[in-house]
């Protein structure tokens, strides 16, 4: 059965790697943008650049009211109460640094953070280099065979001395969706923090932070059919106050005298110096693009690709997928097989994937393998893309056994 | 240019006749077998910026440099034993001169050497010249 993207025309890059013979496979690390992103970033820069919230001249009223106009697209799409609970940042891993130095101040050493077994580098740095700082104590929650946070362990080390929970909404080197509800409840009856990377959760479905028991949310725009440069933190208008300002500069400050200053409250506290305006208003076309199609079909779609992916991977005698994937993401080991050796193979032949531990490294460690190929697919994705890719694997496999 | 060792007149020959991804492929895991390998993986002759370990050790044979290197992956040893072909028994002179990207074109596996390249293959260039130059 064919599976054609009915959103793949609206992605420029497709024809670009048609031509180059590219099978793109790789939308976990980075997706491709719409036209809709291109022609807004093409309208921002053609009708004159400014700087926002600066200046009064008639090009910067425009960009701050495009900028600000972005910022309440994004507070519509995670459904949050105002556009104030939506700091731009430059990314998933900015916002995060941006938590761990922002709430600093409210940690004793003896402290607790919990996070799990399965982050991303950019979720486990930022909390270690906190712990080291403080003389904290980060515990790390194991996880089942499946890839799942185990609740039953978790429920023994969230304790009284959590004082911040920071968790993947969705692994990305797994798939695997994580039980934030059950989590979020464990830390949240502790009195403890929930911090929620949500990098590649954002882009599978719409979820409302505050649904999930986040006190704060991230999320990079690049992984959402969005420019480079931007994220979002979101945070709970409560838990945002509980943030010291950690990035000093312009346009964050409300007075500044030599020896003291007075800062503003979030977000624009928290957005020290000129921010990437273009970026952000390149995420506001995404995000309108994305709510202008029809969610059911876009579920559906990267459903039966799922489903395809799966039963492909299946059918190869010697491929073990790592955990269970719930999403068109799956990290795959071939027994006897090198990863860098599956990785050349398929790079020969023209097929994007990523190979190797996906910033992850201590989760591989605990999982005993030394990397993994990883196929992640998005909304423009098709049947093609997985016909060339096991045509591709098969061939690998064949030159390698 | 100094002239080619015996081992990669060899190599030369073989893949400027190989055609395709599937025959250089091919070739590269023959010549994975054909690699110098480190006696024991020792930590120290790990090189750092490769996805997969490689490890690079160094003789000298009077005033011959000779090197060593292994890893687990096969299309790694075999782009190591194409590396090595070239390098292996070269003065330190000749080694300073040798452009490592000239003598992987003229493979046709320049693309190996590539910065985003996981491989790592740059790294190990730059090791071998650290150490023939001590
Ligand atoms: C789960 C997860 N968290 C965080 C990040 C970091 O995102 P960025 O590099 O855009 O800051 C990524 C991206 O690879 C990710 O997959």
């Amino acid at each position: 059965m064919t599976l054609p993207s009915p959103w793949r025309a609206d992605f420029p890059a497709f024809a670009a790697f048609e031509n180059d013979g590219i099978t793109y496979l790789d939308t976990a690390a980075t997706a491709q943008k719409p036209q809709a992103v291109l022609d807004a970033l093409q309208a921002y820069y053609a009708q004159g650049a400014a700087n926002v919230h600066r200046a009064q001249h008639r090009p910067g009223e425009r960009a701050t009211q495009a900028f600000e106009t972005a910022r309440s697209k994004v507070a519509t799409w995670l459904g949050a109460g105002s556009a104030q609970e939506i700091v731009f940042t430059r990314g998933t891993t900015e916002a995060l640094n941006l938590l761990a130095y922002g709430l600093e101040a409210h940690f004793k050493p003896g402290d607790e953070i919990v996070i799990s077994a399965l982050e991303h580098h950019a979720n486990l740095l930022p909390w270690q280099q906190l712990a080291l700082r403080r003389g904290l104590k980060l515990v790390v929650l194991p996880l089942t065979p499946s890839g799942h946070v185990d609740l039953a362990i978790a429920a023994e080390r969230i304790g009284p001395r959590t004082r911040l929970l920071a968790i993947s909404q969705l692994s990305n080197v797994l798939g695997t969706w994580q039980p934030l509800a059950e989590l979020s409840q464990m830390a949240h009856d502790q009195g403890a923090w929930v911090v929620v990377d949500g990098a590649q959760g954002v882009v599978h479905g719409r979820h409302r932070p505050q649904d999930l028991g986040a006190d704060f949310y991230a999320f990079s725009g690049h992984k959402l059919y969005a420019p480079e440069a931007i994220g979002i933190l979101w945070g709970r208008p409560e838990a945002l106050t509980a943030l010291s300002p950690w990035q000093f500069g312009g346009e964050m400050v409300k007075a500044a005298d030599y020896h003291q200053s007075e800062f503003h409250a979030p977000p624009m506290g928290f957005e020290a110096g000129t921010p990437p305006v273009a970026a952000a208003i390149g995420l506001g076309a995404a995000l309108d693009w994305l709510s202008a199609q029809d969610e059911a079909s876009l579920f559906g779609h990267e459903q039966a690709l799922c489903i395809k992916l799966w039963a492909g991977l299946a059918a190869r005698e010697g491929v073990r997928v790592l955990g269970e994937p719930q999403i068109a993401l799956a990290s795959i080991v071939v027994n006897g097989v090198h990863v860098a050796d599956l990785s050349h193979m398929l790079g020969e032949q023209g097929i994007a994937v990523r190979a190797g531990n996906h910033c992850a490294m201590p989760l591989f460690k605990q999982l005993g393998e030394a990397g993994s190929l990883r196929i992640s697919l998005g909304i423009y994705s098709d049947s093609t893309d997985l016909e060339r890719f096991f045509m591709a694997l098969d061939n690998a496999l064949e030159l390698l056994r | 240019m100094t002239a080619l060792t015996e081992e990669a007149q060899a190599a030369l020959d073989a893949f400027t006749t190989a055609n395709g991804w599937e025959a250089r492929s091919r070739l590269l895991l023959q010549w994975a077998t054909r690699l110098p390998d480190v006696e024991t993986r020792r930590d120290e002759d790990l090189v750092h910026g490769c996805e997969s370990q490689v490890w690079v050790t160094h003789q000298r044979d009077g005033n011959r440099n000779q090197f060593r290197a292994g890893s687990d992956s096969r299309i790694l040893r075999g782009l190591l034993a194409v590396l090595l072909a070239r390098a292996n028994g070269l003065t330190d002179e000749e080694l300073a001169d040798l452009n490592v990207h000239d003598w992987l074109h003229q493979l046709g596996l320049e693309r190996q050497l590539s910065a985003s390249r996981g491989n790592g293959l740059r790294a190990v260039v730059e090791r071998m010249k650290a150490l023939s130059a001590i």
